[in-house]
């Protein structure tokens, strides 16, 4: 008997072995984002030796950090909401439309109304996450694919702020709401502190209740979700309004940083940039684990990029294919694959180069 | 008599993988014009020795010998090119292309650089002949049952000119009429000069068909047997190591007395689907669904679980009629159902076993009240425990698992929600014997706590080891319902067969 159950400890032992995890710690996920971020603001250093300087003027910091923050506020905000979309397996292309219909909504409340300005954000958030339903609608109930059914509102979304705003550019007097765009608090400029907000309210939404962890097994295999119990229509429904929120707010620093509502312009292409950042980030297209920090480090980064160019001195012209190349060798040091190639070329490149010496 | 001829012969090869030796010295003789078995528990190293065979991992030492050369192949394209060809469990075609497509998928007849898709036809056309399929080439291949699949890619694989053919489970979704079907191109295959490697779970096949048996348990090279001189109970020893093997012939099994109703199907039906189903399940018993493959055993799980919508008739449970629009209704009623489908349906691959346990308990409290995280490490530390699954830690994907451990997991999912019925859709497919007899008596013991259980099976020896009784469908409706003395294999057999 005794001899039997030390046969049966040593399998279990043998299956224990063969199980051993292989597996990546998460912290390695950090490693590449997080250092290309350093590379690029080392690069910039470099480039301006005043990088890093900050001056304190009238209760508020300058400088260019602070202003690669603030620059960043809006596809951040955008980034958040694309994260969960993207986990969902989805996508979501209107966000930079929605951004202009929240825009022009609220320019256009503050110039023919006297609401307080607690009803004309609330108005603002409130269109936001209608839009963000109509996504929800269209993508869970009706099955439509994320693409399509997001890229309807793309186009319809900025035609529906031009007739809002009646083909004008509405501007406004509203030193309270211009406040959310321009001001600043402790001093850090405003918008930096509604993505400090934003994320960390997002983080203890998702992380202290179970749905971060809904949103992700739905991404991994909404079948299985629906199977154990998962409303995964619902939580479909509810990361499209989510977006559709965080994009209102997006939309919202943005009319209030120039004062007023250009809905031909407000948040053009914004979305591709959310959406480059959540992959640069690291997460798949196709859904599953997602991190809010990782899509605000993906945010950093592209940002950072556009300052490096101007801040080269590089014309203009070259700024879109730089940005490109550094985009793709971002993702490229995040693949695996890629990283074990270059690790093999490398002893070759200096044998390579010995030979050449001799 | 000529002395077949040795095609491939593997001699001391080991595979490591970092810190486990996946592969210890195994030899591996395949003579041409056999069908030889390879056999072994989950995570014997099976897969592995395959995967080293034919290319797609590279052997850590050893020597591989083709055609009495000294070779080793780079990739699978590579042992294809030399005549080794491998069909895997899951069918690996693409379903939206045409049967002549997937034949010829790569090596197109081609004129002038332009595939010809008159000729292409026609050869796929005569190449299933050969296995005695006469079905339309141009129609997409997900048009044809799995068995049809199957067959095609086996022909896809002798399409290629294979003198080595692994089949690695090729009949765990088949059933029986299909098999047969299989084994009639096997044999002819082996008449031919091929040597096939079989690997199954399923022993009887073993028989059927194997010339030869080849024995792996823990990485090792048990034995080679001539099938012939094996007894069933040795090769089961050899595979086990007879540890499990009392676990195996646990059958009596205790039918409670006539207690209350707790699951009443009252002529139910699916549009498309099933129609006039009638069964009732009581409380604390097993009722068996048997049937063939496509008979419709699947489909009164789903309806149950609320996946599919009635078109006609209800369903009581505990004395109250349920309206199911989806599973959460079913779950909230204290249902609970483990999918057929482990991988699309029950397992969420990329998510850590803790989580895939703990997801069932976490979906019925709602998104609010999050299980804090040292409860949800207890809860999976309890059932890894207590169902053995075997696991370094909790935090592992689920998705790296082997099948039979997937499925205690799943189990472990619905234990923690402690539901008042447990649908089984083909509880123990593609799992390993091990598992398999681990599972049945978990099963087993639930049914004894008071569980009801509605299980289906296409193993009828296991259905009758612990039904109380077994409704028989065929064509998507309901034959007859066996219990007591009239319940065994032979008679569901034949009511399947004939009603």
């Amino acid at each position: 008997m005794k001899q039997t159950q030390s046969c049966t400890d040593s399998l279990q032992q043998a299956r224990l072995a063969r199980y051993s995890p292989g597996s990546i710690k998460a912290s390695a996920r950090y490693l590449w984002p997080l250092a290309a971020l350093m590379l690029l603001l080392a690069v910039n250093l470099v480039l301006d030796a005043s990088f890093f300087q900050l001056s304190f003027q009238d209760g508020r910091l300058y400088g260019s950090l602070i202003d690669i923050l603030n620059r960043s506020a809006p596809v951040a905000l955008l980034a958040i909401g694309m994260s969960l979309v993207i986990a969902t397996g989805g996508i979501d292309l209107s966000v930079g439309a929605v951004m202009a219909i929240a825009g022009a909504v609220c320019a256009n409340l503050l110039l023919q109304t006297a609401l307080p300005l607690a009803l004309v954000i609330a108005a603002g958030l409130a269109t936001g996450i209608a839009a963000g339903l109509i996504n929800g609608t269209l993508v869970s109930y009706l099955k439509i694919q994320p693409i399509v059914a997001t890229l309807l509102l793309m186009v319809a979304g900025r035609g529906v702020a031009q007739l809002i705003n009646q083909g004008q550019i509405v501007t406004f007097q509203r030193p309270d709401f211009a406040w959310l765009g321009t001001g600043s608090w402790l001093g850090l400029p405003l918008p930096i502190w509604l993505v400090i907000g934003m994320f960390a309210l997002s983080q203890l939404l998702l992380r202290r209740t179970a749905l971060g962890l809904f949103i992700e097994a739905v991404g991994c295999n909404a079948t299985a979700s629906r199977y154990l119990g998962i409303n995964d229509k619902a939580i479909k429904l509810f990361v499209y309004a989510f977006a559709g929120f965080c994009a209102a707010l997006a939309g919202m620093i943005s009319a209030a940083d120039i004062q007023g509502s250009d809905a031909n312009n407000a948040g053009l292409w914004l979305e591709l940039d959310a959406i480059l950042a959540v992959v640069i980030g690291g997460a798949a297209l196709s859904g599953g684990r997602f991190s809010l920090l990782l899509s605000v480090i993906g945010v950093l980064i592209i940002q950072s990029l556009s300052t490096t160019i101007i801040v080269s001195g590089l014309p203009a012209k070259f700024n879109l294919l730089i940005k490109a190349l550094v985009v793709l060798l971002v993702l490229l040091l995040q693949s695996d694959k890629f990283r074990r190639q270059l690790s093999s070329w490398l002893p070759k490149l200096r044998k390579w180069r010995k030979g050449g010496q001799i | 008599m000529t002395t077949p001829s040795l095609v491939l012969e593997l001699k001391q090869v080991c595979k490591h993988f970092p810190g486990v030796k996946a592969l210890q010295d195994v030899d591996l003789r395949l003579f041409a014009g056999e069908v030889h078995a390879l056999l072994g528990e989950n995570g014997a190293g099976k897969s592995t020795l395959v995967k080293v065979m034919t290319g797609a991992l590279a052997k850590s030492s050893g020597e591989i010998y083709f055609n009495s050369q000294n070779c080793s192949f780079a990739s699978p394209a590579a042992a294809q090119q030399a005549g080794i060809s491998t069909v895997y469990q899951e069918v690996n075609l693409l379903p939206n292309l045409s049967v002549a497509q997937n034949l010829f998928l790569g090596h197109e007849p081609r004129r002038f650089g332009l595939i010809q898709h008159q000729k292409m036809q026609q050869q796929a056309q005569q190449l299933l002949l050969r296995f005695k399929l006469n079905i339309d080439v141009s129609a997409p291949l997900a048009q044809y049952s799995v068995a049809v699949q199957q067959l095609i890619a086996i022909a896809r694989g002798v399409a290629m000119s294979a003198k080595v053919l692994v089949l690695d489970e090729p009949t765990a979704s088949l059933d029986s009429s299909e098999v047969q079907m299989l084994f009639d191109v096997m044999r002819q295959l082996r008449d031919q000069g091929v040597a096939i490697v079989f690997i199954t779970h399923f022993l009887d096949q073993v028989y059927q068909i194997s010339d030869r048996i080849t024995v792996l348990r823990n990485g090792s090279k048990v034995g080679e047997y001539l099938a012939a001189d094996l007894p069933r109970a040795r090769l089961i020893e050899a595979m086990l190591g007879k540890e499990l093997q009392q676990l195996t012939h646990q059958a009596a099994t205790t039918t409670p007395a006539a207690a209350e109703l707790l699951l009443v199907l009252n002529n139910i039906a699916v549009k498309g689907s099933i129609s006039g189903i009638s069964l009732t399940v009581a409380q604390g018993q097993a009722v068996g669904l048997a049937g063939l493959l496509g008979s419709g055993r699947t489909e009164v799980c789903r309806a149950v679980y609320g996946v599919d919508a009635l078109s006609q008739g209800e369903i009581q449970f505990g004395g109250r009629t349920l309206r199911l629009q989806q599973p959460a209704d079913a779950i909230k009623a204290g249902i609970a159902l483990c999918p057929e489908e482990r991988k699309t349906e029950g397992i969420i691959g990329p998510l850590s076993i803790r989580e895939n346990i703990m997801l069932a308990l976490q979906a019925r409290r709602g998104w609010w009240r999050y299980l804090p995280v040292k409860q949800q490490q207890q809860l999976a530390a309890f059932y890894i425990d207590k169902l053995h699954i075997a696991t370094p830690d909790a935090e592992k994907p689920i998705e790296q698992l082997s099948g039979g451990n997937q499925q205690k997991v799943i189990l472990a999912r619905w234990l923690a929600i402690n539901p008042q019925l447990l649908i089984l859709d083909e509880p123990t497919r593609g799992i390993d014997i091990g598992a398999h007899a681990e599972i049945l008596l978990l099963i087993k013991s639930l049914c004894q706590q008071g569980m009801s259980l509605l299980v289906t099976s296409s193993e009828l020896e296991e259905l009758v080891a612990f039904a109380g009784k077994v409704v028989v469908l065929r064509d998507r409706q309901k034959v007859t319902e066996l219990s007591g003395d009239t319940m065994t294999a032979p008679h569901i057999m034949q009511a399947i067969a004939e009603g």
